[in-house]
């Protein structure tokens, strides 16, 4: 008994002791991940790794979960004419052939082995400075290189966050202005969270000695980018280079991320999508997220990552929202989802109604005045009936509509009307003289005002002829000189 | 290196007999002063009387250069001297390619090629301050800096693709009478590097350290001189061994009479 009690208790006691050190067995963990976070520079690095380098608009592969890696990254840069819109040719000064750049993706940690290769075929020196890099010039000063020749550096990404990269090379803004720009990602560890789809859009100004749309070989233009009078405001370096075939896509249900970057050189761009509002926008590239936001602030030489589900189908155009830049300087893109509709959330187009609150005919609130007899008289009742039909037309079928059926809560209706029906000369005296306040036609309540119409006696006779031997009235015919009658008693 | 340098020198002027005389083919540059766009101190300088050639050196005069001097082709060259691009447009160390023409400007040389070539006539490499008080003539005025069409034309050129394909002689002339120092090629000069550029186009500076460029930089006389700028900054990327596809030269050649 003694025996069993004791291992009893000694079961209990080791099971207790397990229990307490057990826990701190995983206290390490929890360090692990804060250690990181608070001092980039000592991230240790883990074997090396090429950069996949894309062009716009796609971006690279999202760095998951991966550690911190020696990343190497050959950029090449070229000098070659393009087309900036129909007929309009530009020299641009690329990174990777592309306008803006390859896009660069990288984790916080990596020690990036930048390799700039200037083409022998270029006339200029070139370099870079990148916003991701902590040193001078941002790596430009480390990366002047002729043609024909490549200068490596390396940096090591300190801070998560979307970066822009440009040339430096004097004279800078001429640089930037011929398309030397592009986004390098650094993204947190663990990567950013996932979305459906990705990508890569830059604005950019464009400064040439021709008009916006002159046709040629356009040089591009010192002293208009000094007055930043741009002629061209494009995404992704060209008119349309993002339109059409081009658009990027997207299906209904799809969460979309855009990492969105502005080259200026000189103009801030008001990002906005048309039809859509940004769930959340990691301002200015950094960590700050804002929420349900319509058109986001991207400064020159900054960038923004814009993140939005799409609900419904349709293409959505990309725009600068300084708004002439959009329509008359190229910054338009297109968005095309495909999928099903929802009506409740956008129904598109219920109907079309014909809006001619007063009609055509001249008509005003009601008077006395006098009014001039018509030339032509009816001569029988099929005429009547034709010059009626003619008049109703004209006059009354804006609000009675075109079988007297009215608009419902709006204007009554003059199909089987009992109200029209019960009292003839009440009519005529209603088209002569307007009427306003509450009646009850067919049990229905209508209070509004009907205007008085400027028809002659022969006009009214004929109008009302036609609608009470229309639409199952009471057939009653109407006559000029019941009309002057009720005319006379005034 | 020193010494190699020196014996070659010393040979061309043993043989200098057998070279044909070089002052066809160059004009008269009369000497003044003038304000630089990078000076020591922002002063005016001083350039000398000289005489410059009409041209830039041709393929076909470089070629004439390697065949009596076999040191300076391309597979014998020395390496300290020339990277592996010299000549790199030559099918081999006599012919051009077939797609390169004869009468355009002899380009992927060094400057220790180009400085050679001059002194085998009897020259030498212009400095940057004869050559850019040439250069910033056009065709009717000595210093048309001033000029906004000036700029324009330069820095047109800039963005036009291939141009060491043309032949020399294709742009007019400027009040010198000299050819193609816009338009063709750039040109080795002597001082190529003794205005210093980093790589750091933006750097702030103090008027006491080395000039460095800024696009908006507080060291340049000129701020709209663009064209200026970038051959400053072609100068300050090249090393003298470089060989490149779009730089050339050409050689000038002192006076004797100093006013």
């Amino acid at each position: 008994m003694k025996t069993t009690q004791k291992s009893k208790r000694k079961l209990k006691l080791v099971k207790h002791l397990a229990l307490l050190i057990a826990p701190m067995f995983f206290v390490a963990c929890f360090n692990d991940k804060k250690e990181e976070a608070e001092n980039a520079a000592e991230i240790p690095v883990n074997q090396e790794m090429i950069a996949e380098l894309t062009a716009p608009p796609h971006v690279p592969t999202p760095v998951g979960t991966r550690k911190a890696k020696k990343l190497i990254v050959k950029m090449e840069i070229l000098e070659e004419e393009g087309e900036m819109t129909d007929g309009v040719k530009y020299v641009y000064w690329t990174f990777g052939g592309s306008v803006p750049g390859s896009f660069i993706r990288t984790r916080v940690g990596d020690e990036v082995e930048f390799h700039l290769q200037n083409h022998p075929d270029n006339k200029l020196p070139h370099n870079i400075d990148l916003h991701a890099v902590t040193g001078p010039g941002g790596g430009a000063e480390s990366s002047f290189v002729a043609p024909g020749h490549s200068k490596v550096f390396s940096f090591k990404t300190l801070n998560p966050g979307l970066y822009v990269y440009h040339c430096a090379t004097a004279p800078v803004g001429m640089h930037i202005a011929n398309g030397m720009y592009g986004l390098i990602l650094v993204e947190p560890a663990g990567g950013l969270p996932k979305v459906d789809k990705e990508y890569y859009i830059m604005q950019g100004d464009f400064y040439t000695k021709g008009a916006n749309g002159e046709r040629g070989l356009q040089p591009f233009d010192m002293q208009k980018a000094v007055d930043e009078h741009a002629d061209y405001v494009v995404f992704n370096g060209k008119v349309g280079a993002l339109t059409g075939d081009n658009a990027i896509t997207a299906k209904v249900g799809e969460t979309v991320r855009l990492f969105v970057g502005n080259g200026g050189p000189n103009l801030v761009s008001s990002f906005h999508v048309i039809g859509e509002i940004f769930d959340k926008v990691h301002v200015e590239g950094g960590d700050m997220i804002n929420e349900n936001v319509q058109t986001t602030l991207i400064p020159a030489g900054g960038a923004a990552i814009v993140e939005f589900k799409v609900d419904v189908p349709g293409t959505f155009i990309l725009v600068d929202h300084s708004i002439f830049r959009a329509f008359n300087k190229g910054a338009l893109g297109m968005l095309k989802v495909e999928g099903e509709e929802d009506k409740k959330v956008y129904s598109g187009e219920i109907r079309d109604d014909i809006y001619l609150p007063e009609g055509p005919g001249i008509q005003t609130m009601p008077t006395t005045d006098e009014i001039v007899a018509s030339e032509v008289p009816a001569k029988s009742f099929e005429e009547q009936m034709e010059f009626g039909k003619q008049a109703y037309m004209q006059t009354c079928f804006a609000c009675h509509q075109g079988e007297g059926q009215g608009i419902p809560n709006a204007f009554p209706p003059l199909a089987n009307s009992d109200y029209l029906n019960a009292d003839v000369n009440r009519a005529i005296d209603i088209v002569l003289n307007g009427l306003t306040g509450e009646i009850t036609v067919n049990g229905e309540k209508y209070n509004s005002v009907m205007t008085r119409q400027s028809l002659s006696s022969d006009e009214v006779a004929n109008v009302l002829t036609y609608v009470y031997n229309s639409w199952g009235n009471n057939g009653t015919v109407v006559t000029k000189e019941m009309v002057e009658k009720v005319k006379n008693k005034k | 290196m020193k010494t190699k340098a020196f014996s070659l020198i010393i040979f061309c002027c043993v043989f200098q007999t057998f070279l044909f005389a070089q002052t066809e083919g160059m004009v008269y540059i009369e000497g003044s002063r003038y304000l630089p766009l990078y000076g020591r101190d922002s002063t005016v300088v001083e350039v000398n009387d000289f005489k410059m050639d009409v041209y830039p050196v041709t393929n076909k005069e470089f070629k004439q250069f390697v065949e009596k001097f076999p040191k300076w082709q391309k597979s014998k060259v020395i390496k300290l001297f020339a990277d592996d691009s010299y000549l790199s447009n030559w099918k081999n160390d006599l012919e051009l390619k077939d797609t390169e023409n004869p009468d355009s400007p002899v380009t992927y040389v060094s400057w220790f090629a180009a400085k050679a070539y001059c002194e085998c006539q009897g020259k030498r490499l212009p400095t940057v301050d004869e050559w850019e008080y040439v250069a910033m003539a056009d065709e009717t005025t000595k210093d048309a800096r001033v000029k906004p069409s000036y700029n324009e034309k330069i820095l047109s050129w800039y963005e036009a693709p291939r141009s060491n394909e043309n032949l020399i002689g294709q742009t007019p002339k400027n009040i010198w009478g000299v050819y193609d120092l816009h338009g063709l090629v750039w040109e080795w000069t002597l001082d190529f590097n003794s205005v210093l550029i980093t790589g750091e186009s933006r750097k702030d500076v103090d008027k006491d350290s080395n000039l460095f460029c800024g696009s908006a930089s507080v060291n340049a006389t000129d701020l709209m001189n663009y064209a200026a700028f970038m051959r400053y900054a072609i100068r300050g990327s090249l090393k003298a061994k470089y060989a490149m596809k779009n730089l050339g030269f050409r050689c000038v050649q002192d006076v004797n009479e100093k006013k």
